[in-house]
């Protein structure tokens, strides 16, 4: 046992299987998802709610009322909602917990069959421990991870399906170890070993450990175990009688458990904005406790001295000079709205719910609705600046196609587009030429499908890779079929005869390398071949040196400049103490468990040389429905695109000629980083950057292409000169970038301030998905893992156009509305308390009672301001006919410093309006506290109505009601105090409604209070208008509107003087608005840099 | 307020096995108008016809009102009669330290005044006393008061928040609080040629508060006998109840200058008429040199004499007409197509080159 100790420090952990004595070592297989238990709920709960500063905020104000000498109302204003908020979100937290114990204790409490001391037993799932074995019977869930030691097959076969673990629903292989194979059943029971494995991680692809099985079960050899010799948890077994695995991670250290976690949630630049705005009004609010609570102070020593009612003593207690400034900051506390998180909150649920429900983003064809994940970022949805896109399955269809081959030099399908149907080809199979049959061969076995036999008796192949597919079934149909897989026995179909191959050896296929081997015994003749395919640079260069590879390069040129997609095919005999040599090397580098995904590149890269080059496949994959259309308006809507595509650079180009990404010649130009050395790419991107410096002040579509080997150069030698490309550029494509690559691009363009959404389909994308801020999966082909780590998910790429400009687009404007308004709100009332404090000796007296500044926020003026959540400005059909107007959103027009400060002004107006009238109108004998508050209060209420009346541009039925049902709720409120002797607004509401000088008053104050704003409004709308208000007065006239002429996007123009300037404030650039449209050009976010000239 | 704001299920691949199910239309999001955000919606644009008019009618409806209203204004008659420097003897008078030493003395305070009547006074003639600088609303007093004590003689006892006036001698003040200890005291007698004129006193306070507010079961007790005496003492034998003048006092004033309720004049005046006035001055306004009125006033249907109403309303109908007329002519001399697509910034600049 002294071995497993010492493993703590090197990072292994090994496994005893079947010995009770290493148990203890590790944690058993509860599992747990739980954050919180019975007792430490409310700590732990509070303690993550007061991690917000406005909670601590609200809390200090809460504590501060308790002190009754200096709270100007009753603590139950700020204690009442603070409680309210507090328990909705523990009680919204605790409901979740509660469904996730509920969740793991059916996984913990269900039975699975153990062995027990060589007898099988029947436990609950929560008691395995590691080391134990596992037995699985078909459609049984993986309990833990376990390693496979034995299943009903013969070959130690059996299929999972991980659909829970990486949402892909195709069945996956697993086999036993070979130190495994061959032990009866029974003696499974009493199988003992070690298994040598690292520490828990999360990831899923990889398992790189070791099995040495005591004897008399083997002769002591380590075996190498990889992720395919295992079952991890929360996989289901398929398709197998029974299957039996070792535990080797349990509970909430398997796999899954690992990767589980809250991801860190993400801001949006609207809450950003909104944090930065209340610091101000925070800000403000202190300036205005200083200065209120010295004159006070002053005034009291002057003034109160001498009103003798108030009896003020002449030595007070030393927190005498903090008593006023301290009610002053509890009479101020209202400014910050304690309940815009809340709204906020609600309102972000619903954009998301609206997602979620817009049948216009549902795909027919795979029955999926679109899926907001990430609830709280839609407002960043209006604000994307890039959008970074993958080529593969985002753009196209992922549905591959064998197009066109090339054998030894002769081009096949080049007359009808489809090889398929070529004469000569069906020809050349039909007369076995060898090369033919050989590059047929290649296609079909050189991969990793699984063929089964459907019930019908024909052939279905699963395949984990579109390409694969697609040419395993070209193959057949050559008559060329791959018919079964037995183990590693192969059965091939050619032309009616049996061919039997047996694999010896896979070299799996990863990004870095960018190729796939086989290598394959020939049963009959005995010979050992490998066969590889792989992209043409990564083949090509390994073609022995005796070959004319032109032919070849050519035929990659021709297909890529068609948009199709090319493999490169090759083969190689190989000699049988050549093979036993490499072997012993493979098996020691499978073995290793440090880097072992290097070591092994490096092993096969042995192996894979002086290749005897096939040909090359050409396969076609379609682009998507509708993708240059939305690639052509989210451009116009100043956007701008980048494609991050692990594809070839010409056929990364031609899918962008193709869905308009680039224009061809001579509007277009495209600007090639390229080079195999570091001078050649430096030089390269100068040439790029000056030319892209020249042509900023042409109308010429300019776009720059990188490789992933240069762009490997750039980003660590010249990053500050591809910045500056970067933000020059509109368009860019990167082909041949690996998924770390993107993620650092994405990185990147992040750090220059830029909103990134990123979109793609696959594994290869999650990194780039998860790094943006707003990460956009596709739920397609290659399964869910994009679409799971994304923000949002949907079914094709032409609804990004609806996500962003429809959803993104209302999300931002109604966010917008809805913060500004709730301060607004918060600071009318908040005014007037101070300007009442003027005539009031600057004492700190509440004018409004404490029922009403409760009520005031929770109910008065909340309802309206939720509801116009269903407000738009402008239809959905004219946005996508004028995508332009997104510029508005995505520049922060709407929310900013200067938009706020005409919301702080107008508050500052109309407190001014309302406290003024209603001090003059109530003034000698009517001057009575309660109904004067109720005066001031009611202009308040009345004034918001016709305030959130007048922002609306939409109304709806639930807007009217909202609106003036929550005015009359005011009333019935109000009455219904009124009418309880008990308060202190008894009946106050009734006497003042029966005064006519009281409804004079209110309409006074709703006539000065918004006449003003509704000149000014109806002034700048048609005067002045925004793009917004003269496409609101378009559709209102019914006009049809056309634009004129062919709008080009406009380009990012930056003139080189300014530019090194824009490197380093690269904020201050972005694409350029017209200033006199602007709302406020000096505030947007990305302002004009460059108008000087 | 959840903890993160997101609503992320628990990371990759928790729980929700949500594997698409193909074929099945189940997951097609259900339609309604809401759920599409097709609900139907009326959408008012601001259009120079519908500007103007908004902006003639507002002139058209407060125009009138504000006549009527300063008519109501202008029919009540008012007679003011400030007296407090009148009212202490000359040789006290500019001299603040010498009217505070005069007031807090226990000399005559008597003082006989003349009103005469502008114009015909129809009853009720109301009596307002007016005080100018006096804040009722500040902190420290409005708060000092307890509620459930002047409602029931239970919580007779019940002085809290009423410090420093809670206790005298050792024991609760009732009514407790500054504002009960304040009490203005000066009183009038009015009598015209030498016939008493009768003020009514009764029904001077609100109703509500007369029934609710004040009971009838709680009577002063050890009012106005600890060592500072502020204002007025109440008889000790009448509840609180029907103590009118306590319960107008104690409806504290919002603003520092007010008028409170003294009692009714039952008849009418008529002009040329002089009313004599004989005053207690007790009160001291000298402190915070404030000033005392009289005011006899009659009542209209907007209440007492403010003509603020009225000219506001004016001027607000006069400036809408003015608007009006000046986007009607604005209208006509520089007519201006709305929702013109060429305003657009992106199609008056063709190319999309904006502002170099």
């Amino acid at each position: 046992m002294s071995g497993s100790l010492d493993s703590r420090s090197t990072m292994k952990r090994y496994v005893y299987i079947n010995d009770d004595l290493s148990k203890d070592l590790y944690c058993d297989n509860h599992i747990s998802n739980r954050k919180y238990n019975v007792l430490n709920f409310l700590p732990k709960n509070l303690w993550e709610q007061f991690r917000r500063f406005m909670n601590i905020y609200f809390l200090l104000i809460a504590c501060l009322e308790l002190w009754s000498l200096i709270t100007p109302v009753s603590p139950a204003t700020t204690w009442g909602p603070l409680i309210l908020i507090f328990a909705v979100s523990a009680t919204k937290e605790a409901w979740d917990d509660y469904n996730r114990y509920l969740l793991d204790k059916q996984a913990n409490e269900k039975e699975v069959w153990v062995v027990k001391q060589g007898v099988k037993k029947l436990i609950q799932a929560q008691d395995i421990h590691v080391g134990d074995i596992v037995w699985l019977h078909e459609n049984d869930e993986v309990p833990c991870d376990l390693v496979l030691l034995g299943t009903s097959d013969i070959q130690g076969v059996c299929y999972v399906e991980t659909a829970a673990l990486d949402g892909e629903t195709d069945l996956k292989t697993r086999v036993i170890p070979s130190a495994c194979a061959g032990i009866a059943s029974e003696m499974l029971h009493k199988i003992k070993g070690v298994i040598e494995c690292p520490n828990p991680d999360n990831d899923i692809r990889r398992f790189d450990a070791n099995l040495r099985l005591f004897p008399p079960f083997t002769d002591n050899d380590l075996c190498p175990l990889t992720i395919n010799n295992t079952m991890l948890q929360s996989c289901y077994l398929r398709n197998t009688g029974w299957a039996c695995g070792a535990a080797v991670y349990t509970g909430n250290e398997t796999k899954l458990g690992m990767s589980r976690g809250v991801p860190e949630p993400k801001l949006t630049a609207v809450d950003a904005m909104i944090d930065k705005l209340t610091q101000a009004i925070f800000l403000f609010q202190i300036v205005v406790v200083v200065v209120l609570g010295t004159a006070g102070n002053v005034w009291k020593e002057i003034e109160a001295r001498k009103q003798w009612y108030v009896l003020y003593p002449n030595e007070g207690p030393w927190y005498e000079l903090l008593v006023i400034p301290l009610r002053f900051e509890l009479l101020c506390s209202i400014m910050i709205p304690i309940s815009l998180k809340v709204s906020l909150d609600i309102v972000k649920s619903l954009y998301a719910n609206f997602i979620d429900w817009d049948q216009e983003m549902y795909d027919h064809e795979t029955s999926t609705p679109s899926h907001a994940t990430n609830t709280a970022i839609s407002e960043d949805l209006g604000q994307v600046d890039y959008i970074l896109t993958d080529k593969t399955g985002t753009l196209t269809e992922n549905k591959m196609i064998f197009r066109r081959c090339c054998i030894n030099g002769i081009f096949y399908g080049n007359e009808s587009g489809d090889a398929l149907k070529d004469p000569l080809l069906i020809n050349a199979v039909a007369t076995n030429s060898p090369d033919v049959i050989l590059f047929l061969m290649v296609m079909a076995i050189c991969n990793t499908v699984i063929p089964t036999k459907s019930k019908n008796g024909s052939i279905i192949y699963k395949a984990q890779s579109q390409d694969e597919d697609a040419l395993v079934r070209a193959a057949a149909h050559l008559h060329l079929a791959f018919v079964n897989k037995s183990g590693n026995i192969l059965e091939i179909n050619l032309n009616g005869a049996v061919l039997l191959y047996e694999i010896l050896e896979t070299l799996e296929f990863t990004y870095e390398r960018k190729r796939m081997s086989v290598v394959v015994k020939n049963c009959q003749t005995g010979k050992i071949i490998l066969l590889s395919k792989g992209a043409d640079e990564a083949i090509l260069p390994l073609a022995c040196s005796g070959q004319q590879i032109g032919a070849f390069v050519e035929a990659v040129e021709q297909y890529s400049q068609l948009g199709l997609r090319t493999l490169c095919l090759a083969w190689r005999e190989l000699k049988e103490d050549e093979y036993q040599e490499w072997s012993s090397l493979f098996k020691e580098a499978k073995t290793t468990l440090v880097d072992r995904e290097r070591r092994l590149a490096e092993v096969c890269q042995r192996l894979e040389n002086n290749l005897e080059i096939l040909g090359i496949t050409a396969i076609e994959d379609r682009l998507q429905d509708g993708v240059p259309e939305t690639i052509e308006t989210l451009r116009k809507a100043g956007i701008n695109f980048w494609m991050l595509t692990g594809d070839k650079q010409n056929t990364a180009m031609q899918i962008a000629v193709l869905c308009h990404f680039i224009s061809p010649e001579p509007k277009g130009q495209l600007l090639l980083i390229n080079g195999q050395t570091e001078d050649e790419v430096s030089s390269s991107l100068k040439k790029a950057l000056l030319t892209m410096r020249i042509t900023t002040s042409e109308p010429k579509d300019v776009a720059f292409v990188v490789d992933g080997w240069a762009l490997e150069i750039v980003l660590n030698n010249y990053r500050e000169a591809f910045t500056e490309l970067a933000i020059l550029s509109r368009t860019a494509i990167c082909c041949r970038v690996t998924p770390s690559q993107k993620a650092q691009l994405v990185k990147l363009l992040k750090s220059l301030d830029y909103r990134i959404l990123a979109i793609g389909d696959g594994g290869n994308d999650v990194k780039m998905i998860q790094q943006a801020d707003i990460g956009v999966g596709i739920s397609g082909r290659e399964g869910l893992q994009a679409a799971r780590a994304a923000d949002y998910s949907i079914g094709k790429f032409r609804f990004l156009k609806r996500l962003i400009l429809v959803h993104g687009r209302y999300s931002y404007n109604r966010t917008a509305f809805l913060s500004q308004y709730s301060f607004y709100k918060s600071l009318l009332i908040c005014f007037i308390q101070i300007f009442f404090s003027f005539i009031s000796g600057i004492s700190g007296t509440s004018l409004f009672n404490s029922v009403s500044l409760m009520a005031y926020n929770v109910f008065y003026t909340s309802f309206p301001v939720l509801v116009s959540v269903l407000d738009k400005d402008l239809s959905e059909r004219t946005v996508m006919q004028h995508p332009e107007i997104f510029s508005y959103c995505q520049a922060g027009r709407l929310l900013n410093p200067i938009t706020f400060a005409g919301w702080f002004g107008r508050s500052l107006f109309h407190a001014l309006v309302v406290f003024l009238i209603t001090i003059h109108a109530y003034a000698y004998e009517k001057s009575e506290m309660e109904e004067l508050s109720m005066v001031a209060l009611s202009g308040c209420i009345w004034l918001q109505a016709f305030v959130v009346t007048m922002e609306t541009n939409s109304f709806t039925v639930p807007q009217h009601l909202a609106i003036w049902g929550n005015l009359a709720a005011f009333y019935v409120i109000n009455f219904i105090f009124s009418a309880l002797p008990t308060s202190e607004m008894y009946m106050i509401m009734f006497q003042l409604c029966r005064q006519p000088s009281y409804w004079i008053a209110i309409f006074m104050t709703v006539a000065v209070g918004i006449g003003p704003v509704l000149a000014l409004k109806y002034f700048r709308c048609t005067y002045r208008p925004t793009a917004i208000d003269i496409l609101q007065q378009a559709e209102h006239m019914g006009r049809r509107i056309l634009s004129l002429g062919n709008v080009n996007p406009h380009p990012r123009s930056l003139d080189e003087e300014v530019a090194p300037l824009a490197i380093t404030q690269p904020k201050n650039c972005s694409p350029v608005y017209e200033p006199l449209l602007s709302d406020s050009p000096t505030a947007t976010s990305r302002s004009i840099c460059n108008n000087s000239i | 307020m959840s903890g993160n704001g997101t609503s992320r299920s628990g990371g990759a691949g928790s729980a929700d096995s949500s594997a698409p199910r193909r074929n099945s239309n189940s997951k097609r999001p259900k339609y309604s108008r809401f759920t599409q955000q097709e609900l139907p919606a009326c959408k008012p644009i601001l259009t120079p016809k519908w500007v103007i008019s908004a902006f003639t009618v507002i002139s058209i409806i407060f125009i009138p009102i504000g006549v009527a209203a300063l008519l109501a204004s202008r029919d009540v008659v008012e007679i003011i009669d400030q007296y407090e420097t009148d009212c202490i003897p000359v040789v006290s008078r500019g001299n603040q330290d010498a009217e505070i030493e005069f007031i807090k003395s226990n000399a005559s305070k008597t003082c006989h005044r003349k009103l005469t009547v502008t114009k015909h006074m129809k009853k009720p003639i109301y009596v307002y006393y007016q005080l100018d600088k006096f804040y009722q609303n500040h902190r420290r007093y409005v708060k000092s008061r307890n509620d459930a004590q002047l409602k029931s003689n239970d919580s007779w006892d019940d002085t809290s928040g009423c410090d420093p006036e809670a206790t005298a001698n050792g024991s609760p003040i009732v009514p407790c609080g500054l504002i009960a200890w304040s009490l203005f005291n000066d009183t009038y007698d009015f009598s015209v040629n030498n016939k008493q004129l009768n003020v009514n006193t009764h029904g001077i306070s609100w109703k509500s508060d007369r029934d609710h507010k004040f009971g009838s079961d709680v009577f002063p007790k050890n009012f106005q006998k600890g060592t500072l005496i502020g204002g007025g003492s109440l008889d000790a034998n009448k509840s609180l109840s029907e103590q009118e003048n306590l319960i107008v006092w104690m409806r504290t004033a919002a603003l520092p200058t007010f008028r409170k309720l003294y009692g009714k004049i039952e008849q009418d005046l008529y002009e040329n008429m002089t009313v004599q006035v004989t005053l207690e001055n007790n009160y001291n306004t000298y402190s915070f040199s404030g000033k005392k009125k009289l005011v006899l006033s009659t009542s209209g249907w907007l209440g007492g004499k403010n003509d603020f109403l009225g000219i506001a309303y004016l001027t607000v109908g006069g400036l809408c007409f003015f608007l009006a007329i000046v986007f009607t002519v604005v209208y006509l001399v520089k007519p201006r197509r709305l929702g013109d697509p060429s305003y657009l910034s992106w199609n008056r600049n063709p190319g999309g080159r904006l502002g170099t």
